[in-house]
């Protein structure tokens, strides 16, 4: 009998310690104040940025940030995950947060984005135009029609009358640079905020029919914020001129 | 037949009963997030879900570069198993443990590797594109992808069950007068058989999961390169209640598959 | 001449040259790692010797070492068939199938093969066995189909390595008569521990010890006067061998044995092998004087139940005395005693 019971102790033991593994990962608070962001991928070198710029301005404020695509970050709060603003590159995924009531205030947009073509430096395929996608043997990798940046691209085939027949529809803008900057793919279409980022290792195709399709980035911030304040200072801090002015740099423009 | 008499006559040592505390705890792990899974499938939905066009090219494309990777993985691994198992020379360990590599590797690392392999720009690109083949973002690089990360799978297997049937009957084989490729046709391979069939379920089961290297090297396009896999993870992006069905019906051929090997190795 | 092997395999100390006549049957005698399954292994190619050539009917099977042509002939295409302790019947077929495998590796119809390999099961009396799979067999019965498998293959040469070892006693007299029979006008070679093979199977022993071959002759003769430790062990007599002088085999120690000579006399000086059976000995505590007996001083080491005999050691001899005898000696380990045997119950020849 002593033997099971100690078997039986040993077993909850174990358990206990995975469940204090698992709580660690939370208790990141210092006692000082922090402010927790979860901000679309493609704004992670700018919010970066921003956040220091923050700490420097709050005496003893942490800002958290945590970026990945918009879809997984709403997943991610609608499941509890703990934040305080939340900032996303569509329209459509602020939708789904606002629906599901998670939002304190009303969104603001605060950047733009639109889609330029991008191609390997030497741009092998000679392309100029948005038209010059559809040529025959033209390697094309867009995103899927199911996140964002794929619904932004069949948008501009409307816009610009061409349908593309791509090779590869991929999962995000980062699937669609890797094919291009490896070279498989010809071209792609991606934000401009990417071609910028990329620098050097793609070369950006500029073309007159993004203009009808404009991506607006809202942010707003959460209502389970542990400091609406300060949460709201950091939105502040994004729509301010420092804000915008980090932004334009990277790409975006303005709202 | 003597064996399983045996086993049930015979009363196995008793285990330390605190060990089926980890057991069940190991257990539970594993089988939990297949039992949330299930429970997160919505059902009143579940047919429509599963037969929309994009999950039907999804599971058939699945399917048939699963089998496609599984006989490279067969016509290529046996032979490499045999020559491990079989034949000492210099450098075998490293060769080994190279051959092993795809188990460790990140897939998504495979991939870029099959991508500066067969890719355009990549080692044999040139040679390939002369040839007027052209790898990337077609069907033949998922199967690349699927037989590079599934075919360590059916060489350790192969190479295992090579080691423990020895040599013995092999030379037996030889001194009745039978050629090496009679004696691989005739004695090898039916004795290795249980071996070699696990070790092709395994590397099919592999292939049907492959998701990493075939999003980095083959890209994602409906009914070409999109498995099943990487149409559930772009279903997760807009359409999780399809993302979990489709989840379920890939376990549910993961298990088929592995249950039916099982049976038919018991008949053998 | 059929069958010529000579071979050095240095990592095993192996260097000996032995023949199989034509239709002759060789029985290869040795203790543990004497070398005898090596000598198979080259015969069979599955051991390349450093230095060796192995010829059979006249076609060079092996011919490697400095200065030799490098000849190796693979291992299936000898025609050299071995059969071991276990059967080794392949799991996977039934007999006949197992039997047929030879034939439909030589390239024979899956028809002729089956009626070949149904011959053969006939031949070694298993014909009722042949649907059975190796794991519905007993021990003798799968050794029988072992046999009827190698035969099926129309060995050139049969090489047998223990094939009895592994069996049961109770069938060991009438497989042994079944091998006898099979063998009979075949080349073959038997690996043996046991005399009984080397004098029923063989037409000829040759004994080895630490790879070398120290005494061959028709089995019959080497049995009955053995020349090498081991043979008179196997044939169950005691064995001194020295020096012939002055109408005795005077040993290193000194010891002057006296006998009968059997075949032509040894010269003087020449080596000489004196023999006996242990139950021609008699023991005593005290030392024995003035007899035309053979008298021996030694220390008992053992003392060994024996059927209704009592097998008591001493050294490199024993002596087997009845249970009775033992008893009123009182003999025990340490013992210093007396081992007299008679002059005319000993057999002298020369040693070579």
């Amino acid at each position: 009998m002593p033997s099971r019971r100690r078997a039986a102790s040993s077993g909850v033991a174990l358990l206990l310690s995975l469940a204090s593994v698992a709580a660690c990962g939370d208790s990141g608070g210092d006692g000082g104040r922090t402010v927790t962001v979860y901000a679309a991928a493609s704004l992670t070198a700018t919010f970066t940025d921003l956040a220091r710029e923050f700490e420097e301005q709050h005496e003893g404020v942490e800002v958290e940030l945590s970026f990945g695509g918009s879809s997984d970050l709403v997943a991610q709060l609608q499941e509890g995950a703990p934040a305080d603003v939340f900032a996303s590159a569509d329209q459509a995924t602020m939708d789904k947060l606002t629906a599901a009531g998670l939002q304190a205030g009303d969104p603001q947009v605060f950047a733009t984005n639109t889609l330029e073509i991008v191609t390997p430096p030497d741009n092998p395929a000679a392309i100029t135009s948005f038209a010059d996608l559809a040529g025959d043997g033209v390697n094309v990798v867009v995103c899927a029609p199911e996140v964002p940046c794929g619904a932004a691209t069949v948008k501009a085939e409307e816009a610009a009358g061409v349908t593309l027949s791509p090779v590869s529809e991929e999962q995000s803008v980062t699937d669609v640079l890797a094919k291009v900057t490896s070279g498989e793919a010809d071209a792609g279409l991606v934000y401009v905020t990417d071609v910028t980022a990329a620098g050097g290792a793609v070369h950006g195709v500029p073309f007159p029919e993004s203009g009808e399709v404009v991506n607006t980035y809202p942010i707003v911030v959460l209502e389970e914020a542990e400091d609406g304040e300060l949460a709201q200072e950091f939105v502040d801090l994004v729509l301010s001129d420092t804000g915008q002015g980090a932004l334009g740099r990277a790409g975006f423009g303005r709202p | 037949m003597a064996a399983r008499e045996r086993t049930r006559a015979e009363r196995p040592v008793g285990l330390p009963r605190w060990l089926y505390v980890p057991a069940v705890v190991g257990a539970a792990f594993v089988l939990l997030p297949l039992v949330a899974i299930v429970a997160k499938v919505d059902w009143s939905h579940f047919g429509d879900l599963i037969t929309s066009e994009g999950s039907r090219a999804a599971f058939w494309l699945s399917l048939k570069t699963s089998a496609a990777s599984t006989s490279l993985c067969i016509a290529f691994g046996v032979p490499m198993a045999v020559v491990l198992a079989r034949r000492q020379f210099r450098g075998a360990a490293v060769l080994r443990s190279l051959v092993l590599l795809p188990l460790v590797l990140p897939p998504v690392v495979g991939g870029l590797a099959l991508l500066y392999t067969f890719g355009r720009r990549g080692l044999l690109g040139s040679e390939l594109d002369a040839l007027g083949v052209q790898v990337a973002f077609s069907t033949v690089a998922v199967v690349l992808a699927q037989t590079f990360v599934a075919l360590p799978f059916l060489v350790v297997s192969m190479e295992g069950a090579l080691r423990t049937a020895g040599q013995r009957y092999e030379v037996v084989a030889a001194s009745l007068g039978a050629g090496p490729t009679t004696v691989f046709r005739r004695i090898t391979l039916p004795l290795v058989l249980p071996g070699l069939l696990s070790g092709a379920v395994l590397a099919f089961a592999r292939s049907l999961g492959e998701f990493g290297a075939t999003i980095t090297f083959a890209g994602s396009l409906q009914g070409r390169t999109r498995t099943l896999p990487l149409e559930i993870y772009l279903q997760r992006e807009t359409d999780p209640d399809a993302a979990v069905a489709l989840a379920l019906v890939l376990v549910v051929v993961a298990v088929l598959v592995i249950g039916l090997a099982r049976q038919s190795r018991g008949v053998l | 001449m059929s069958l010529e092997l000579s071979c050095v395999v240095g990592e095993r100390g192996v260097d000996l040259a032995l023949e199989v006549h034509s239709g002759e049957t060789l029985a290869v005698l040795g203790p543990n790692g004497s070398g005898k399954s090596t000598a198979l292994g080259v015969v069979a190619g599955l051991v390349t010797p450093d230095a060796g050539r192995v010829v059979l009917d006249g076609r060079v099977l092996t011919d490697v070492g400095p200065g030799r042509s490098g000849v190796r002939v693979a291992p299936h295409a000898r025609r050299t068939a071995l059969l071991g302790q276990e059967p080794l019947l392949f799991p996977h077929l039934d007999a006949l199938e197992n039997v047929a495998f030879g034939p439909r590796s030589a390239g024979a119809p899956r028809a002729t093969a089956r009626r070949d390999a149904r011959r053969w099961l006939d031949e070694v009396g298993v014909s009722e066995l042949s649907a059975r799979r190796p794991g519905q067999l007993s021990g003798g019965q799968a050794q029988r189909v072992a046999v009827a498998r190698a035969l099926a293959a129309e060995p050139a040469l049969l090489m047998l390595d223990e094939p009895l070892a592994a069996l049961d006693v109770a069938v060991l007299p009438a497989l042994r008569q079944t091998l006898r029979r099979v063998l009979a006008e075949r080349t073959a070679i038997v690996v043996t521990h046991d005399p009984l093979d080397a004098l029923l199977l063989a037409d000829r022993v040759v004994v080895l010890a630490d790879g070398r071959v120290v005494e061959q002759g028709p089995s019959a003769d080497v049995l009955s006067r053995p020349r090498s430790p081991f043979a008179a062990r196997l044939a169950g007599l005691n064995l001194v061998a020295g020096t012939w002088r002055d109408g005795s085999v005077e040993t290193a120690e000194g010891l002057r044995v006296h006998g009968l000579v059997v075949g032509d006399p040894p010269a003087a000086g020449e080596r000489a092998i004196a023999t006996f059976r242990p139950a021609a000995v008699a023991v005593y505590r005290e030392a024995v004087e003035g007899s035309p007996r053979n008298a021996f001083e030694v220390t008992i080491t053992e003392i060994e139940p024996l059927a209704d005999l009592v097998r008591v050691h001493a050294g490199p001899l024993h002596a087997d005395v009845t249970v009775q005898a033992a008893a009123e000696l009182d003999l025990v380990t340490g013992l210093v005693a007396t081992f007299s045997v008679k002059a005319t119950e000993v057999a002298v020849y020369r040693a070579a």
